[in-house]
């Protein structure tokens, strides 16, 4: 099946059917647009003003774009493997809640320190909510597409009640205390929130490629994913190939959630991800299952969200058409590749 | 006798290849003609162009002396000729029937005519003596049977010249028996058979007559009782071709293997094991014969490491290495040469050189520092090792997906001959392969031998385990139920595969 959807999404190496499919988009949206009554042009030229129209709007476009990298990253690296985790969305609140934790409650550290530490621990949490499905694919055979979804509504609702009793800051608000100036993300490109984390984001992308195409490690993990059984008969271990993508995975989750704690809010606020995990399966695949697709794909969704925003401040159009855009060039270009994979894997 | 069909200068380019020129062939009524090339001869694209499927760049065909130009496969079909392709086109979750009529549906009005359409099905059976469920569902019949179903498909509607394009490549032994049963009914019936195939051994024992084909172009066209297997693979191939090899026999050799009381239980996917007890030596091959689905599968893996036995033990140079993992038998020498090459042998998407290096990437040279890939050695290994085994590829970073069977396996041979080999446990080896490559496989396989190795051969191919082998074992429903001389009569052979002891 990955191989399949690999097949289909390497079939050319131009990028011509994205581009495609991007126009496409757009040109129904302004269909929609204009029945509902709003003057595509003027929307658009919003958009894109509010997307990399200033220094401020590519800042808020790079902002937009880091988590979902983050979490674009760690469905690519389960995939290689064969793994389709899609609980990416648990691994990276729970990530994110670990981080504003750490973050708030260690004092005295110095400031690099604290962000390592921070970083790292959302990290291993977020490891570990993998670590769980991983072990019951590896042991029970358990499917994880259940298991992973499962753990990630398990995550919402733990971060929920944690952030509205036990670590619920003094207010009116469901968030946790702010994180200690000491373990924020220096902000690169102020006055937007674009922080240190986008950086980070990108060196991510570059240990992600180096790890499945220049280690053997990665190496492995690929033969598993495309052909477990051949794998296995050449000395290599399938479990543990698949525990380790796994792991991986989550923890680059869990580190996206702790960056947008420590970069962006500065605390754990209830409800703080528009459905990042959820974004990272389809940015993904949008980025061709390749580290560097992923941040070309990343900024693209980030230019949607950030010109979105900007095109309904500016011209009354709603954010909902932002939105149908996203989900436009998510249907033409991933959709068909999804669809593919889906049917593959059922008639496994 | 008759023509039932000629063609005469049929020729078709693709872009870069001429895959027919100007090919001359009469097919005669009720005859068996075998069409028989080696890979990438042109039998396929002569076939499929006939059936409509290409359109042919030069060329006359006539039908019951008839010229005909043919556009598609249903104007095919109404001039009848039906063709049976190697992958099957049929619905697994519809009945036998549904199928067969699929496409030429008998209605009244706008609903199908059950009972008229079964009674016709019928009648089709009874007429040809086949023998099938039509309210089956497709997915519940093994391969032999959803083939049968493919015949009917084309006989009901009308075919009178039927065309098999490698039918036997997806058949077990039996089932083969099986077909070559159906096509003699088929010709009984009054129909024409063209059957493609690369395997002498089948145009001999099916064919009336036989036209060669090499790179395109018509060697020739012989009556089968002309023929020799060594004149129809020479024309194949275009040089001799060795049938028979030189067994030398190691001054001092010594045991390498030993399996003692090995047993598989508990099985319900496969076979089981009973008390198998075997030495190979160094500078031998010891064959395994028997019918497919013996223990063949199951002693392999458990010889490589994939299954664990219940009892017994395998000492590999005096050392019991009964529950070693895969990886550590690789290392000590052992290598295999794995049957089902796509599933088990390489991963089809891969390049080339990756997979040169299954199962070796994690070692110096390929490794460097503590996890990189030395990409510098895995080159220059891959491009040595594409010279020295002659591997017909563009470059290393091909996909191996991407070349013919032959080569694919002479990745195969050279990765896992590719560190020092003691023992080599090779698993129908030259399964799927043209003559020239099987062949190939099998000098390597002697020479390997010939270096001090020993090998495990297990084969379905009898002539190729008798043509190698210095020792045979015949495995019968998990057991040795005996050992033969490579040149013991087949009669013996048979004997013992079918399970009766000498």
């Amino acid at each position: 099946m990955l191989k399949k959807t690999l097949n289909y999404l390497d079939r050319s190496s131009s990028i011509l059917p994205e581009l495609i499919a991007i126009a496409l988009a757009f040109l129904i949206s302004a269909i929609i647009l204009l029945i509902t009554g709003y003057q595509p042009i003027r929307a658009f030229a919003a958009l894109f003003r509010g997307a990399f129209g200033s220094k401020f709007a590519v800042g808020q476009t790079l902002t937009q774009a880091t988590p979902i990298l983050f979490t674009s990253l760690s469905f690519l690296l389960a995939f290689r493997s064969g793994i389709f985790n899609i609980g990416i969305e648990g691994q990276f609140l729970i990530g994110a809640f670990a981080a504003a934790v750490v973050g708030s409650s260690i004092t005295g550290l110095p400031p690099i320190i604290h962000v390592i530490i921070s970083l790292a621990l959302g990290g291993l949490f977020g490891a570990l909510w993998g670590f769980i499905p991983a072990l019951l694919k590896i042991f029970t055979g358990a499917s994880e597409v259940i298991t992973t979804m499962m753990m990630s509504y398990i995550a919402s609702h733990l971060t929920s009640y944690l952030v509205n009793y036990r670590f619920k800051a003094p207010g009116w608000v469901a968030q946790t205390n702010p994180v200690q100036p000491s373990a924020i993300l220096v902000k690169i490109l102020p006055p937007t929130q674009l922080s240190v984390s986008f950086l980070i984001s990108l060196g991510f992308s570059l240990l992600v490629f180096y790890f499945l195409f220049k280690t053997y490690l990665g190496y492995q993990v690929c033969a598993v994913g495309l052909n477990p059984t051949a794998a296995e008969n050449r000395g290599i271990s399938v479990h543990s190939r698949i525990l380790m993508a796994f792991l991986l995975s989550a923890f680059v989750a869990g580190v996206g959630g702790a960056g947008e704690v420590l970069g962006v809010h500065g605390r754990f606020v209830e409800g703080f991800s528009p459905g990042y995990g959820w974004d990272g399966i389809a940015v993904s695949l949008v980025g061709r299952l390749h580290p560097f697709g992923c941040i070309i794909a990343s900024i693209l969704f980030g230019m949607l969200r950030a010109g979105g925003m900007s095109m309904t401040r500016s011209t009354k159009v709603p954010l909902d058409i932002s939105l149908i855009i996203q989900s436009l060039v998510i249907i033409l270009v991933a959709a068909p590749s999804f669809i593919k994979f889906v049917i593959l894997r059922r008639k496994n | 006798m008759n023509e039932a069909l000629a063609l005469y200068g049929f020729t078709k380019y693709f872009p870069g290849v001429l895959a027919n020129d100007h090919i001359d062939l009469t097919i005669n009524q009720g005859e068996i003609h075998g069409l028989l090339g080696e890979n990438g001869a042109g039998k396929s694209v002569l076939m499929s162009t006939l059936y409509g499927l290409y359109r042919p760049d030069a060329g006359k065909v006539f039908i019951r002396g008839q010229e005909v130009t043919i556009h598609s496969p249903a104007q095919a079909i109404t001039l009848g000729i039906g063709m049976v392709h190697q992958h099957f086109t049929l619905v697994e979750n519809m009945t036998v029937w549904e199928n067969i009529i699929l496409g030429k549906e008998l209605c009244r009005g706008f609903i199908l005519d059950k009972n008229r359409i079964i009674s016709e099905l019928q009648q089709l059976l009874d007429k040809t003596g086949f023998e099938i469920d039509l309210n089956a569902r497709i997915y519940e019949l093994p391969i032999g049977l959803q083939q049968r179903v493919e015949i009917l498909k084309i006989l009901y509607r009308g075919a009178d010249i039927l065309i098999f394009d490698e039918p036997t490549a997806v058949l077990t032994p039996q089932e083969v028996d099986q077909l070559f049963k159906t096509f003699r009914q088929l010709v009984q019936n009054g129909k024409t058979i063209i059957f493609i195939s690369h395997k002498l051994k089948e145009i001999f024992c099916i064919c009336d007559r036989v036209t060669v084909l090499r790179r395109g172009k018509k060697i020739g066209t012989l009556a089968i009782d002309e023929a020799t297997p060594e004149s129809l693979a020479e024309m194949m191939v275009g040089r001799k071709v060795l049938f028979s090899f030189e067994k030398l026999k190691a001054s001092q050799s010594e045991t390498i293997l030993s399996v003692k009381e090995l047993s598989l239980s508990g099985g319900k996917k496969h076979q089981n094991l009973h008390n198998v007890n075997f030495d190979i030596h160094t500078y031998e091959i010891l064959g395994v014969a028997g019918v497919e689905g013996n223990g063949q599968t199951e002693l392999v893996e458990i010889l490589v490491g994939l299954q664990k036995p219940q009892k017994g033990k395998i000492l590999y140079q005096k050392e019991d290495i009964t529950h070693f993992p895969p990886k550590k038998r690789i290392l000590m020498g052992i290598s295999h040469i794995p049957e089902d090459r796509p599933k088990r042998g390489m991963v089809p998407d891969f390049s080339v050189k990756d997979n040169l290096i299954l199962g070796f990437e994690d070692l110096p040279p390929f490794k460097r520092g503590l996890i990189s890939r030395n990409e510098v050695a895995i080159n220059q290994f891959s491009q040595t090792k594409i010279q020295e085994f002659d591997i017909a590829t563009p470059d290393e970073n091909t996909l191996i997906k991407n070349l013919s069977g032959g080569n694919q396996q002479k990745v195969v041979l050279a990765r896992e001959l590719s560190r020092d080999v003691k023992l080599a446990i090779a698993s129908q080896p030259t399964r799927g392969l043209d003559i020239a490559a099987s062949e190939y496989v099998r000098n390597k396989l002697i020479d390997l031998k010939n270096n001090g190795s020993g090998i495990l051969l297990v084969s379905a191919d009898l002539d190729e385990i008798r043509s190698i082998s210095d020792r045979v074992i015949v495995l019968y429903e998990g057991q040795i139920i005996g050992e033969l001389a490579p040149d013991a009569d087949e009669y013996q052979y048979g004997l013992l595969m079918g399970g009766t002891a000498c």
